[in-house]
């Protein structure tokens, strides 16, 4: 059974397809994520090595998952604004 | 730690709060139904609701939190920044238009959209009230740290003061005028963040952080069989030492004052390096290095003992880089103050003593999480564990879910959610500067991790602190009323309405709504003040454990698995809660606070995610199989 929501929630066809994509990325990320913490885990020393100039892997991989999350954040956006248009556009045709 | 109070800061601190109360009045007035109080009406705009996400994430946690963990203990407070932002890609990827479609006022409603059932009510609403209070605990401990050096008031003053004055906010308004406070404060902290690590790395690395900065002095020691005999420097008295494993403390008397000093052997010739020193004497006085509060003889520390640059021992780098900055941290030796505590002649002694440590070491994880050396099986089990309920946490935290349901569509959701991401992702990169920059410029209140962002300020000048402490505490007041709103709606909307099914008028529902804000406010502000001493950033670390344990299989669960029961939410959300809170209560950390050896806990876990998150996914699937026939049931 299904009681109904009070908020008006527009009809989207594009849901299962952006759904499919939200989890391919969230699995990309999980993978790096796990990494971060299992080298950090398993061989924390590895974290001290110098990778690019002069930084160390722990401010490198750090840093780098910050700025991941925020660019496949606009990945996401972009490819699922591009699924709305078209597959709800679809729908009023 | 005394703190000289300020006028400046009083009045910034003055105008931050009326102006916050005057806009929650304003909005206050336009709030007349459930869903404008709960919800702002869902007219929120994205990018408002995205900068008004990261106000409600960026609490005292992050702010005082990690600021001073990182200047405590280097890269490890610096995890949380990590993990707290991972937290927003489930978030994204996998909660925030699923959750706007199923929900209404709150994330009971979302968890209760398919299924209509008591059970999934009420384990769900007292979810949702068991996290909202363990992230208010913190707010509130932030609140008095702060206090205390801004109005000079004592820790509890600073506590009553934020809950009294958020109870107020949240019963005259509202979710609208919780999301304008959190827009605009959100903005206002990136801002004085980008402010504070610029004057950080402009500042660059120097071996004396200032002038006003206490000079550290060493004399030299004549030991004879393991004791201190004779000291260079006839001004001071030897009064006797004190031997704890293989450190020897010494006390000395200059001038009628006493002060307790560490033997430092490794040298060519052993010296007495000058310690900082608590002293509960038998008498019944407290002593902060040797005198009573009032004479101010303690004071804020922190600093570089040698600084390297391409190879070359300087005294000072000048303005440097965001880049150059880490790199010349890594390969310089920086003082911290590792703290010890015995009795001494019946007087109870706490010394805080420096404790040089090389910045590649600071640089990366282990200084409070032992992952490498001296690691244990538990340590390492422990920083997993943490690192799991950070990623986990964010998505299943109820004050976030809410906000879902704040703006008009499923993109706008998505949109906010990306907006927040790069707010407080942005945000979280300046916390390792301004920690580090706490750590290196005399920004350390050995008593309090949580001061450190502040007292960094505060080496910048008077202004930049009371703005940065006004705000930190407008960080507060924005948090705890979004947690409060979270947490009212909870009793009002999920247990009143819709569990007990109590029959209400709009306005009603609004006003139990705000009773229920002032009760859960009072229980906040009580258990603020009994866990004064922890810093913020563990204690929210706990509150993201329980909502991932509770909370996070039980949304995961319904939107990606079609066999999913209303038992099993239920079950789960009552397994992951349960299991969480058993773990932190037998946890060393819960020990401490008891007043118990923290090592004679039975748990050796500080953070409980690694066995309940698993467990409330266990507890949903089992529970659900086992009730799947009434589910079909159910659905014919």
């Amino acid at each position: 059974m299904i009681h109904k929501n009070t908020v008006s929630v527009e009809k989207d066809n594009s849901i299962k397809v952006k759904a499919k994509l939200g989890i391919i990325l969230f699995f990309v990320y999980l993978i790096i994520y796990a990494g971060f913490v299992f080298i950090g885990t398993v061989y924390p020393h590895v974290l001290g090595f110098k990778v690019i100039s002069g930084l160390n892997l722990a401010y490198v991989y750090g840093m780098g998952l910050i700025v991941l999350a925020g660019v496949m954040g606009l990945i996401y956006n972009f490819f699922c604004t591009r699924f709305e248009n078209k597959m709800n556009k679809e729908e009023e045709l | 730690m005394i703190y000289d109070v300020s006028i400046i800061a009083i009045l910034i601190f003055i105008f931050f709060v009326v102006a916050v109360i005057g806009l929650s009045f304003y909005f206050g007035k336009k709030t007349t139904s459930a869903s404008g109080y709960y919800a702002a009406g869902g007219q929120i705009n994205w990018a408002v609701n995205g900068i008004a996400f990261a106000g409600d994430y960026l609490s005292a946690a992050s702010f005082l939190g990690i600021c001073g963990m990182i200047a405590f203990f280097g890269y490890d407070g610096y995890l949380y920044s990590v993990g707290y932002l991972a937290g927003w890609v489930v978030a994204l990827f996998l909660v925030a238009e699923p959750l706007r479609r199923l929900g209404k006022y709150t994330f009971t409603d979302a968890l209760d959209a398919k299924f209509d059932s008591r059970g999934i009510k009420l384990a769900a609403s007292i979810s949702t009230l068991i996290v909202s209070v363990f992230y208010l605990i913190p707010q509130m401990v932030g609140a008095g740290a702060l206090v205390t050096p801004l109005l000079g008031l004592p820790h509890w003053v600073g506590v009553v003061m934020v809950g009294s004055v958020v109870i107020f906010i949240v019963a005259t308004a509202g979710m609208t005028s919780t999301t304008y406070v959190q827009f605009i404060k959100g903005g206002l902290l990136i801002i004085f963040s980008i402010l504070l690590t610029i004057f950080v790395l402009v500042k660059g690395i120097n071996t004396n952080p200032g002038e006003d900065y206490h000079k550290f002095i060493s004399i030299n020691a004549s030991i004879e069989n393991g004791k201190v005999t004779g000291i260079s420097d006839a001004s001071y008295k030897l009064l006797g030492q004190h031997n704890e494993k293989e450190q020897t403390f010494v006390k000395l008397e200059k001038e009628g004052i006493n002060s307790w000093w560490k033997l430092n052997t490794t040298g060519a010739a052993p010296v007495l390096e000058e310690a900082l020193s608590i002293v509960d004497t038998k008498d019944g006085k407290k002593l902060y290095n040797g005198a009573p509060k009032d004479a101010r003889k303690f004071f804020q520390v922190g600093h570089t003992k040698k600084i390297v640059v391409d190879g070359k021992e300087v005294e000072s780098t000048g303005p440097v880089g965001p880049f150059e900055f880490i790199r010349n941290i890594e390969s310089s030796v920086i003082v911290r103050f590792a703290k010890k505590s015995f009795t001494f002649n019946d007087d109870k002694v706490t010394v805080f003593y420096q404790n040089p440590t090389s910045g590649a070491d600071l640089m990366k994880p282990g200084m409070y999480y032992k992952i490498d050396k001296g690691a244990t099986f538990w340590s390492r089990l422990d920083f997993i564990s943490l690192m799991l309920a950070l990623f986990l946490g964010t998505s299943a935290l109820p004050h976030i879910l809410i906000r879902y349901y704040t703006v008009p569509s499923q993109r706008a959701a998505r949109k906010s959610t990306i907006v927040a991401i790069f707010a407080i992702g942005f945000f979280y990169i300046l916390t390792l500067y301004m920690g580090t920059g706490a750590m290196i410029n005399g920004g350390l209140d050995v008593e309090s991790s949580n001061m450190s962002a502040p007292l960094l300020a505060k080496t910048f000048g008077v202004t930049l602190f009371s703005i940065i402490s006004a705000l930190a505490f407008a960080t507060i007041l924005g948090t705890v009323s979004g947690l409060i709103v979270a947490a009212s709606g909870a009793v009002a909307h999920d247990l009143m309405d819709k569990y007990m099914k109590i029959q209400m008028t709009e306005s009603q529902k609004v006003r139990y709504g705000r009773i229920a804000a002032v009760v859960v406010g009072i229980v906040a502000i009580i258990l603020g003040i009994l866990f004064q001493s922890q810093n913020v950033s563990f204690l929210v670390g706990l509150a993201f454990a329980i909502a991932a344990s509770a909370n996070l299989p039980a949304i995961l669960m319904l939107l990606f698995w079609k066999k999913t029961t209303a038992k099993g939410i239920s079950w789960a959300i009552g397994v992951g809660m349960i299991s969480s809170l058993l773990i932190i209560l037998f946890s060393p950390t819960m020990y401490d606070i008891m007043g118990l050896p923290p090592d004679s806990a039975p748990i050796p876990l500080q953070n409980p995610g690694i066995i309940s998150i698993p467990l409330g996914f266990i507890t949903l699937i089992a529970v659900s199989l086992i009730t799947k026939n009434k589910r079909v049931q159910e659905s014919k």
